[in-house]
């Protein structure tokens, strides 16, 4: 461990020291509102050493370190600034919710920091066993964070999480273990290098070992994309867990799922990409579908939001299937429009959350038919919620219609015009459920008023900054999306041979 | 290559501005109603300009506003805006029916402030549709008319309507994501690689190598169209949908909404896929006699007035299609001619169709009722009104001197050369037309007066003002139709020459 290294992982070094601050403040017995505010502005040591270190990495360039375990790029300062981003914006909206919790731990925003440095370092992870710690690191804090509100579903949301990642980790490091077997490396680059030798033709992935490790280890991250079929955990826990602890999980974690997926299929298994790339596009097929026809059947928002996630996590896919050797000019559209994606959707989806965190707050319930005249009650968090609705369906102007654009251009661009169908007919099916959330609020009558809450109002300055900020994304990113592009084309580079 | 000339981005945008300056600035219902007349007289006024600054000699397309928009590395797609011939009177006619709707809404009452904001928005993503011309642009505005159309049609409607604002946008939204797979596949062709409507508009799309075979992105294309337009057997949202609609809404949805589906026609299944559209003209033809003959003879045996003109709609669609068709065969002196037709088309029956729904919807304002069994002899309680309707309903049946024979002249003249056999067969649905429009008028203007609606009024000076708007466009046009045909025909001229070179 060199002064350098120190220096390539300063920002996950100083993020979970803020949060170990937060942590032994809280013990001293600091006031609630100062350590969200310490929390907050914590945050921007991190920031600016990840803007230090864009800086100094040259464009398309990379600086190795840690015995070459990890890689800072730009690649994975994307990853770095939207994972902090996510959590400065959720800290934020934790403000009020936190109050819904039998008392205010100050473990809460640590733990929310040690989950985000641990999938900021995945995001740079370039040998096994570090992403496997990082994996872990960026899970084990969310269990914890899931049991928060000491009820039974909350408690029961917790378990569900530790036992299924648990199951998916077993499975991710006995898949890794095969390919370390059959390549004699940890290392992403030298695995590639073993893995270029021609190999048998008539078995997928060219041999069986790389066949059933590469299986698994999909099947591992799976669970972190929470893509089917490995996504029986998401419902169950995004309905017990605290809201802004399954924001942060739709978000980061899917974020930080798909980073690591990008960088070892990318790196490790460029000489497969045919391969993969079909075992992908049925995935995104399978999680889209699924997704979006059991989310009709759902009276519970935050269920709702969970299948509509799975239908996301396919659409996302779609982008890992676009790979360069399909595509007529060997330019891959695939991970430039994925990042892009991940950026749009994390917008949307924390609106999205943010805004049922104020809506729920005064129906006192997380059922659709609860939310009936939101419309008149809570004008502005109905309007955001709507918002999120109008661009997860995909339809202009907002962020994720972008996103989507460019995703389904990319699975033509690499001849997979059937997955582009795919997604759009699967994007039609989706508007019924969604628009259903907007019909509640909007064009139902309001029910007779519920009266009493059991939760706190939800309107201090910090949680209608997140609100505000989500939001005006959404549109700005839809209207504009050379704001991000030009970043995700810069970020994608790493990734390009 | 940037250029700006405003003058059409401002058409676009100023609904929308305005529609958003309502939510956030103006208080009072009545307040809002004369902003949002305001907005739209100002909308009206800069779609006059456009369409009187539109040079018939100049370049193609004109008024460009062109910049970058999205770029990144594998996907590029620009802000352009520019009118044609095609497009020019189409914004005129948004123009005037945006300011009919906003009129013929006054006596909204229920959610005023959201109900003008939806209504202005529509009007952007129409006239957006109209003059885009970079395929994302254009898509982006085709899908945005979903959302306000939906909250239209489910809060301010009557009936079913839940199920009718789903259906529409359960259609529109299949049709359009088939459009989606059609224009990607379009932009991921070596050589192509741009989603510029300009440069496909002077080539064609066709002799480039697609990854879905040409036909095939031609029939995305054409679902989606006929599904807007609407054609048999896509139709069936379009009855629920104006049934349920409020008027203003019917207004819209027949005046201009379902004339981007024939605009898209025009300009690019026949203006991008010229080869492959000759190749399927008799295919076309087919289904514009039966959507013209179906639509005709189910609206014989309505009883709802509006249910009876969205039925006829669908008929008068069918024209649109078999002047499309007539490009099976163009030589000679009737190049064209069927195109030309299909174009004028769709400008007449939006004004009649528009004059026509404003009418049934003030007569169901103040009789209640729009079962025609139970109206009748209401000429005597309400003369002005009546007259409307029935300039409406001759122009609609296609009476000589009003704008409707003009355009249905044309589109039979060219379709009768291209297939004489199935124009005649359509021309059957015009005598059809005379007959139900007819014995509409007979059944619920005329007859003896009824005590019941004896205390009822005539249109009152703001009801009045769009009727006498679109009165004077019908016969304006009908009396002097070089005014658009000329306009038309430099639009579709580069077009028709595209099919037979």
């Amino acid at each position: 461990m060199t002064g350098h290294d120190i220096y390539l992982l300063s920002p996950e070094l100083s993020l979970a020291g803020v949060g170990l601050l937060v942590m032994a403040l809280d013990l001293l017995g600091a006031r609630k509102d100062w350590l969200f505010f310490i929390a907050f502005a914590g945050l921007a040591l991190p920031v600016a050493l990840s803007v230090v270190l864009w800086d100094d990495v040259h464009s398309g360039g990379a600086m190795a370190g840690v015995f070459g375990s990890i890689s800072i790029d730009k690649f994975a300062l994307f990853f770095k600034f939207l994972i902090l981003g996510v959590a400065g914006l959720v800290v934020l909206a934790s403000v009020d919710y936190v109050r819904r919790m039998e008392r205010l731990k100050g473990e809460f925003l640590s733990l929310i920091f040690f989950s985000a440095s641990g999938m900021m370092l995945l995001a740079s992870a370039t040998e096994l066993i570090t992403l496997y710690v990082s994996l872990e690191l960026s899970t084990l804090p969310i269990i914890a964070m899931a049991a928060f509100l000491k009820t039974d579903r909350s408690s029961e949301s917790a378990v569900k999480y530790l036992v299924l990642s648990g199951i998916s980790s077993a499975l991710l490091l006995y898949g890794m273990v095969l390919v370390w077997g059959f390549t004699g490396s940890t290392y992403l680059g030298d695995i590639a290098l073993a893995v270029a030798a021609p190999g048998d033709p008539d078995v997928p992935f060219g041999s069986y070992a790389l066949l059933v490790g590469i299986i698994l280890m999909v099947a591992g991250f799976g669970f972190k994309i929470s893509s089917a079929p490995f996504q029986m955990w998401v419902p169950d826990v995004y309905e017990g867990a605290p809201t802004p602890v399954v924001a942060f999980l739709s978000v980061a974690s899917k974020a930080a799922g798909f980073a690591i997926l990008l960088r070892v299929f990318y790196i490790a298994f460029p000489a497969l990409e045919l391969d993969w790339a079909l075992l992908f596009a049925v995935l995104a097929t399978i999680s889209m579908t699924l997704g979006n026809l059991v989310a009709m059947t759902q009276s519970n928002i935050k269920r709702l939001l969970a299948y509509s996630t799975i239908a996301h996590a396919g659409y996302i896919l779609v982008g890992l299937a676009a790979v360069s050797a399909r595509a007529d000019d060997g330019f891959a559209a695939g991970p430039d429009s994925l990042l892009f994606y991940l950026g749009v959707y994390a917008a949307t989806n924390l609106a999205a959350f943010f805004a049922i965190i104020a809506l729920t707050s005064k129906t006192g319930s997380d059922n659709i038919d609860d939310l009936s005249g939101m419309g008149r009650r809570a004008p502005v968090p109905a309007l955001v919620l709507a918002l999120a609705m109008i661009s997860l369906i995909g339809v202009p102007p907002t962020g994720v219609f972008i996103g989507k654009l460019f995703l389904f251009s990319a699975a033509i661009d690499a001849d997979l015009a059937w997955l582009a169908i795919v997604g759009v007919v699967n994007s039609v099916l989706s508007a019924y459920y969604y628009l259903r959330v907007i019909r509640v609020m909007y064009i139902e009558e309001p029910a007779p008023a519920q009266g009493w809450s059991p939760y706190p109002e939800t309107s201090s300055p910090p949680f209608n900054l997140a609100l505000a900020i989500s939001a005006a994304a959404v549109v700005v990113l839809g209207v504009a999306p050379r704001l991000l592009t030009w970043v995700t084309d810069v970020a994608a580079g790493p990734l390009r041979p | 290559m940037e250029t700006f000339n405003g003058l059409l981005t401002a058409v676009v945008l100023l609904p929308l501005v305005g529609g958003l300056a309502i939510l956030a600035l103006v208080r009072g219902d009545r307040n809002i109603r004369l902003f949002a007349a305001a907005i739209a007289l100002a909308d009206l006024v800069l779609s006059v300009i456009i369409f009187a600054s539109f040079d018939q000699d100049g370049a193609r397309f004109q008024l460009i506003d062109r910049f970058d928009w999205i770029t990144s590395a594998s996907f590029n797609a620009q802000y352009q805006m520019g009118v044609d011939g095609l497009s020019a009177p189409l914004v005129l006619l948004t123009g005037i029916l945006g300011l009919c709707a906003i009129l013929a809404s006054w006596n909204i009452t229920h959610r005023v402030k959201e109900y003008f904001f939806w209504l202005l928005v529509l009007q952007t993503s129409v006239m957006g549709v109209f003059v885009s011309l970079d395929f994302i642009l254009f898509f982006l505005f085709w899908e945005m008319e979903l959302i306000p159309m939906y909250f239209l049609i489910s809060i301010w409607g009557s009936g079913r309507k839940q199920y009718s604002a789903m259906k529409f946008l359960v259609f529109t939204f299949l049709g359009s994501a088939f459009m989606l797979v059609a224009i990607l596949a379009l932009y991921f062709v070596p050589g192509v690689g741009h989603f510029d409507m300009i440069r496909l508009a002077e080539t064609g799309a066709e002799g480039i190598r697609t990854i879905l075979p040409l036909t095939v992105v031609f029939w995305f294309f054409f679902v989606a169209f006929a599904i807007k337009l609407p054609v048999l057997p896509v139709h069936t949202w379009l009855p629920d949908a104006h049934t349920d609609a409020p008027t203003a809404v019917s207004v819209m949805l027949a005046g201009v909404l379902l004339k981007m589906g024939g605009y898209g026609l025009l300009r690019i299944i026949v203006g991008m896929f010229p080869g492959i559209a000759a190749d399927h003209a008799l295919e076309l033809t087919i289904l514009a006699v039966v959507t013209i003959l179906y639509g005709a003879v189910v609206t014989v045996r309505q009883t709802d007035l509006k249910r009876l003109i969205a039925y006829s709609s669908v008929s008068h669609m069918g024209i649109v299609l078999l002047g499309v068709g007539s490009i099976g065969l163009l030589s000679g002196d009737f190049a064209g001619i069927g195109l030309n037709g299909a174009a004028m088309q769709l400008f007449t029956h939006g004004t009649i169709t528009g004059l026509l729904f404003l009418c049934v919807g003030l007569i169901y304002d103040k009789a209640h009722t729009r079962y025609i069994p139970d109206l009748g002899g209401l000429a005597g309680r309400m003369p002005f009104i009546t007259l409307a309707f029935v300039i409406a309903g001759l122009a609609s049946l296609g009476l000589p001197g009003m704008s409707g024979f003009v355009a249905e002249v044309l589109v039979f003249f060219g379709a009768f050369k291209a297939y004489p056999w199935l124009t005649a067969f359509g021309a059957f649905g015009i005598v059809l037309t005379a007959g139900y429009i007819l014995w509409m008028l007979e059944r619920a203007l005329f007859g003896p007066a009824r005590p019941r609606f004896a205390h009822l009024k005539d249109a009152n000076f703001v009801e009045a003002i769009p009727l006498a708007l679109l009165i004077v466009a019908i016969i304006g046009v009908g009396v002097y139709p070089a005014i658009l045909t000329d306009v038309f025909k430099a639009g579709l001229e580069p077009i028709a020459a595209l099919v037979q070179p």
